[in-house]
């Protein structure tokens, strides 16, 4: 058993940008073992991205080539990898924690004989061996690690933690995997597609926005934060919960499940700042956070904080920014 | 149709978190505990799902300590028919692979048509216990429900489930299945007080490793690949300029600033 696998995610010829982020996380525990990290792709016709991938100093490119692979289904892309790793044997196999590889990585890991530690966002070599890193709570807290007993991991690794792999080095040998086509289950009948949203506003060009949090406590308190998104010429956003709740129709979600903006300002009012959240508005120029909590994790990506009571500052900053205009 | 519904308890995210003296883990003392959100839209389903084909059977499993009987008595009043606790201090500090062996293990007492559980634990938001037991019981599955409609008699469903970036997929699955529903499905109903009544005469079954047939080695901690071994608060980014006062002043302060030094306004 050796060697680390970064499993590459695509779509329509594309690499998820998650996947060159795996790519790092497994090129450092290569580097921490002293082993070698090798690229993995799960589809059909991907001779572009195989090459794409060949150019990020990974030790080679492996790749299951077959028409039941072209979409993803959770039976066929579980049954072709686990087959390649009972043939590989690495020791870490590496998933971008995306909802894809979310979906199947844990069947993946059962098929493999593999333990499994999701979300990682670092890892270091330690006294007695790797140290990982993961949010817990909601990203209010982080968690400490430690993988026992032997037999391979599947780890998967959160965005935005191990930024992409830059070109390195001389293209890597391209190699194919063998597929059994007859292992392949195709345990989902796709049907389709659709926009979560029914309506779609466009919030990605908005200058400036006011996003809202759980903490607004219900739909007849949203009249504040209309006020202030009309003081500061903002549109109004919102977290998961705040949508989930039926407070403001589905396509005011930041997310990673919404929208993903990057306007000049953000303000977030009551909102605590989960990484489902801050993957959708890390982009914010500038980023105010409002929470009565000052341990919300908020705080430690916005610019500029006001610790307190919505109820009480939200009325007072409208005021404010009124105030400034007039003078 | 009979459904299984796994339910975490978890700490109540609006709860202030303290670190234990080891820093090994929160303090769990006076900490509020609620049913992890997804789990309790997952509960929500399945009662609507009976309720719409006026026969069936809902059953909560949940692991944990003492105190997961009061999510489990929630969980009656709300409507579902029994509950299984899995209590034995064996279990403790489990890893994905141990808890979801244990519970693989409960479900697999008693057949099921559908087996309904949460997305994602608001604790250790480890994502993968549902799909594990999915693959220990080899059934189909998917994360990030967010529709179900039965057909076929109930053989097999339409899914929708959740993709990046504001789109859905839908797909039809066989069933028996895991399916991992996340928050925002439906909003889940409050307890009646006629629930809470009659959650009182309701079962609440406990079953402890050796009832299980798992091993000391397969169960908690020593069943785990995965150990955490300290907990902290993250380490502020860059950290946010914190503009003191009261709210007014605060307010101007902080309009000062994005005007004149952000120049954002
Ligand atoms: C697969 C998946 C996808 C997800 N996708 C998304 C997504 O796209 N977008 C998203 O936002 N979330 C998403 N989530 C949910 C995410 O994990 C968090 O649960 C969510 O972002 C929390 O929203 P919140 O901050 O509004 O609520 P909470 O975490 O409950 O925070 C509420 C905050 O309000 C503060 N507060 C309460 N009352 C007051 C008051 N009176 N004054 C001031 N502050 C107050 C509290 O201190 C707290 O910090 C997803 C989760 C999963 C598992
Ligand atoms: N201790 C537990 N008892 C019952 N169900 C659980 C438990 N832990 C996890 N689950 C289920 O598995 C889902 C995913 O949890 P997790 O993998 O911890 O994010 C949860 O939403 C629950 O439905």
């Amino acid at each position: 058993m050796g060697g680390v696998w970064a499993i590459l995610q695509h779509r329509d010829g594309k690499a998820h940008p998650g996947s060159w982020e795996a790519v790092t996380a497994a090129k450092r525990i290569a580097e921490a073992l002293g082993d070698t990290a090798d690229a993995v792709l799960l589809g059909s016709g991907m001779d572009d991205l195989a090459r794409e991938a060949a150019l990020t100093g990974v030790g080679s490119v492996r790749v299951a080539d077959h028409p039941a692979l072209a979409s993803y289904v959770p039976g066929a892309h579980t049954a072709a990898l686990v087959a390649a790793l009972r043939q590989g044997a690495p020791t870490f196999v590496v998933f971008p924690h995306t909802y894809q590889s979310i979906d199947y990585m844990a069947r993946v890991a059962h098929g493999y004989g593999a333990g499994i530690l999701s979300e990682v966002v670092a890892v270091a070599a330690g006294p007695d061996g790797l140290a990982w890193t993961r949010p817990i709570l909601e990203g209010k807290l982080q968690a400490r690690a430690r993988v026992r007993g032997d037999g391979p991991m599947v780890v998967s690794v959160q965005a935005g933690a191990f930024p992409g792999a830059a070109r390195a080095g001389e293209a890597a040998p391209i190699a194919a995997l063998a597929v059994d086509e007859a292992s392949l289950t195709l345990d989902r009948d796709l049907l389709g597609v659709e926009d979560a949203a029914s309506d779609v506003v466009d919030l990605t060009a908005a200058e400036r926005i006011v996003a809202v949090g759980r903490g607004i406590g219900g739909a007849d308190k949203l009249g504040i934060i209309r006020e202030l998104a009309a003081a500061c010429g903002a549109e109004i956003a919102a977290s998961r919960p705040v949508i989930d709740n039926g407070w403001l129709p589905r396509d005011r979600q930041i997310g990673s499940s919404g929208q993903t903006v990057a306007p000049k300002l953000y303000v977030a009012v009551g909102i605590s700042g989960a990484i489902q959240h801050l993957v959708g508005m890390k982009g914010a120029a500038c980023t105010v956070a409002i929470n009565k909590d000052p341990g919300a994790p908020i705080f430690n990506v916005a610019d500029y904080g006001i610790v307190g009571d919505l109820f009480e500052i939200v009325p007072a900053l409208t005021k404010a920014l009124r105030e400034g205009r007039s003078t | 149709m009979k459904i299984a519904v796994c339910m975490k308890q978890v700490p109540d995210t609006e709860a202030r978190l303290r670190l234990n003296k080891l820093g090994t883990w929160i303090e769990e003392e006076d900490l509020p505990f609620v049913i992890n959100e997804s789990d309790e839209c997952a509960l929500e389903e399945a009662l609507q799902i009976r309720d719409r084909q006026s026969s069936g059977e809902v059953v909560v499993f949940s692991l944990g300590p003492e105190r997961v009987r009061e999510a489990l008595r929630k969980a009656l009043a709300l409507g579902a028919d029994r509950a299984v606790h899995l209590l034995d201090p064996a279990f403790a500090a489990g890893d994905p692979l141990a808890t979801s062996r244990a519970l693989a293990a409960a479900i697999g007492r008693e057949p099921f048509d559908l087996i309904l559980t949460g997305s994602q634990s608001d604790d250790l938001g480890w994502g993968v216990t549902a799909s594990l037991i999915a693959a220990r019981l080899d059934l189909p599955h998917a994360w990030l429900v967010m529709g179900i409609e039965l057909e076929a008699d109930g053989s097999t469903a339409r899914v929708v489930r959740e993709m990046e970036a504001g789109k859905n997929e839908i797909f039809r699955l066989r069933l028996p299945a895991v399916l991992e529903v996340q928050a925002g499905i439906n909003h889940p109903r409050y307890a009646s007080l006629k629930g809470i009544m009659q959650a009182k005469r309701k079962e609440i079954a406990s079953l402890g490793r050796a009832e299980l047939g798992l091993d000391e080695e397969e169960a908690g901690a020593a069943g785990s690949r995965v150990e955490i071994v300290a907990v902290e608060f993250p380490r502020a980014g860059g950290g946010a300029r914190i503009l003191e006062g009261d709210a007014a002043s605060a307010s101007a302060q902080l309009v000062e600033l994005l005007r004149n030094e952000a120049r954002v306004l």
